[in-house]
């Protein structure tokens, strides 16, 4: 059977104009909407701002920001915009640092988020014959029962195969014929590793072409890395439980960029300083709208995520605007000697070495009052038994990622599998520093 | 020609180093010579046996970084003086030693080493009427 190109035609293949259109018709509905919740009736009129205040795209600047603070504060419903009772389901991020934050959805909400991660799925090329595992946390972590739904939608055979137990994952993936899995990158590359031990040749013994990796910055280098592992197409899923969970931006087929769907989101990238917006293709803070959320639309909302807006068309034809790969979180920075540095600078000088495997592990101390960097990385194998080779290459590898973070780290090799496996989000950096 | 040696990439941590040596005993694996090299992050082990290749299959199985490493193995009078004989014809013709150790088995001297020019050095070694020692000389005189 042929199937279409698109998924949802009549909204992927809008021109600008359209969009723009649809956006701020969608934006008027939205702050009309969020007058039923009490934390925005509130809002706006500390502003003197009303529905009517709202005349243009260009007139969302005059709305206050969104904090997660602000999720927090209005702990666990006071953000919501329709009675309870027409709520179905609820999704919550862990509160390691005060109140944890409340997502509530609608039927309606359930449906849209579904479609729009399904459209995801299509548009690199899933179709209902394909086999799709999930191998994500299932619970509140929406990269679970999200994709169950959109896959399941799309019409493929779906297995709920959760994370861990990778060697069970590793027999679904043979027994069942899967062609499309969902994996977290860190699991990815551990699913890798284990069909090594195990002697399973991706290539050869799975029908596997698929993967999409997302929840985790990964550099383009590990991507590359997963590919070439598993023999697959992997591609970068962006999402946040406060905009539903994954399905909000998502890499077509050219694998340069990720098209933010502007028929549910309205994007701003901001100097996360100033607050001023940045011209396309400067990195700054994404800011997001909801235009398309019934339950608890977000006005405004600050991400924490670092990225920027890739300028020019996209040779697939879709006209939604692409994201760059996420830079980082403003939250994930880790500051060391007075130099921003995000982990990610460093995973992708790490990931240019053959010589080195996938797992990694930065550590900040304190010695002699002077805070340290420590990168323990792991070897892919015993290459050489020269201590001088071994040498050079940790030399090498010191010099590049201070060429990149302006920061001299101490560079240790380990053996493999020293560092802690991560079957869940991989821990990057583990901060001992002394705190005055 | 040359004689199969593990290598071993140790990470600096107590009991790392005992691992190793349990799994070659619980193997059954007798040990001819064993060195370390450390540094201030990790050790290198590296160690003669007698069944090398199935040594190596037991560590790797156990989840030890281990390499099988090609090392020249020659046979020296056990006399003042021989070993300091060989280094010179080595070190006369430019080429470099990167590590070497010696060690005294049924009567005779055994120079183990590895140097950044493997063909060069074989031509030394024959040319000189030097003894090399294989992998069934060493396990015989134990």
């Amino acid at each position: 059977m042929e199937y279409p190109p698109f998924y949802n035609p009549e909204y992927e293949t809008l021109e600008r104009s359209e969009l723009e259109a649809l956006q701020l018709k969608r934006l008027k509905e939205t702050v009309v909407h969020c007058m039923q919740s009490p934390f925005y009736k509130k809002r706006f009129a500390e502003n003197k701002l009303t529905p009517d205040s709202i005349q243009s795209l260009d007139d969302l600047k005059r709305i206050p920001f969104t904090t997660k603070q602000d999720l927090r504060d209005t702990y666990p419903f006071g953000m919501a915009s329709v009675p309870l009772e027409k709520c179905v389901r609820l999704h919550s991020s862990s509160g390691t640092t005060g109140n944890p934050t409340v997502i509530l959805h609608t039927q309606r909400d359930l449906d849209q988020w579904a479609n729009a991660l399904a459209r995801c799925m299509w548009m690199v090329g899933l179709r209902p014959y394909d086999v799709f595992q999930n191998s994500s946390g299932y619970g509140m972590f929406t990269g679970g029962l999200g994709f169950q739904y959109a896959a399941e939608r799309l019409g493929m055979l779906t297995v709920p195969a959760a994370a861990g137990n990778t060697k069970r994952q590793l027999k679904f993936i043979t027994d069942f014929g899967t062609t499309a899995v969902h994996a977290i990158p860190s699991y990815a590359t551990r699913i890798f590793e284990v069909m090594q031990e195990l002697g399973i040749d991706p290539r050869r013994d799975t029908r596997l072409h698929t993967l999409i990796i997302g929840a985790e910055p990964h550099s383009e280098e590990q991507r590359r890395r997963i590919e070439e592992m598993l023999g697959v197409k992997a591609y970068n899923s962006f999402g946040m439980s406060e905009m539903c969970g994954p399905g909000v931006a998502f890499e077509c087929k050219e694998q340069n960029g990720l098209h933010i769907w502007e028929d549910y989101y309205i994007v701003e990238i901001v100097d996360p300083d100033t607050l001023e917006p940045v011209p396309d293709g400067e990195v700054g803070e994404m800011v997001l709208t909801t235009i398309n959320r019934e339950a608890m639309p977000l006005l405004r909302y600050r991400t924490r995520d670092l990225t920027r807006i890739l300028p020019g068309p996209c040779p697939c034809g879709r006209q939604h605007k692409r994201l760059d790969r996420m830079k980082g979180r403003s939250d994930d920075m880790i500051i060391l000697k007075g130099v921003n540095i995000f982990p990610i600078q460093i995973e992708q000088v790490l990931m240019q070495f053959k010589e080195l495997g996938n797992n990694y592990l930065i550590t900040l101390e304190t010695s002699d009052s002077n805070d340290d960097m420590t990168i323990e990385v792991e070897l892919n194998q015993l290459f050489t038994d020269d201590y001088s080779r071994l040498q050079i290459l940790t030399k090498e590898i010191t010099r590049q990622i201070k060429d990149e973070i302006l920061v001299t780290p101490h560079v240790k090799l380990v053996p493999k599998g020293v560092l802690p496996q991560s079957e869940g989000k991989a821990v990057r950096v583990k901060d001992l520093r002394k705190k005055f | 020609m040359t004689i199969n040696q593990l290598s071993i990439f140790l990470e600096n941590k107590k009991g790392t180093m005992l691992q190793v040596f349990q799994l070659l005993k619980q193997a059954n694996v007798q040990l001819i010579a064993t060195t370390i090299a450390d540094t201030v992050d990790y050790g290198i082990l590296r160690i003669l046996c007698d069944e090398p290749s199935r040594a190596y299959q037991v560590l790797k199985e156990g989840g030890i970084a281990v390499a099988l490493s090609d090392v020249f193995a020659i046979e020296l009078d056990n006399k003042v003086g021989r070993a300091a004989d060989a280094i010179s014809l080595f070190a006369s013709e430019g080429i470099s030693i990167s590590y070497l150790y010696s060690f005294i088995i049924g009567g005779k001297g055994i120079l183990i080493f590895r140097t950044d020019n493997a063909d060069k050095a074989r031509e030394i070694i024959i040319l000189n009427n030097m003894k090399f020692v294989a992998e069934s000389d060493l396990s015989a005189l134990l």
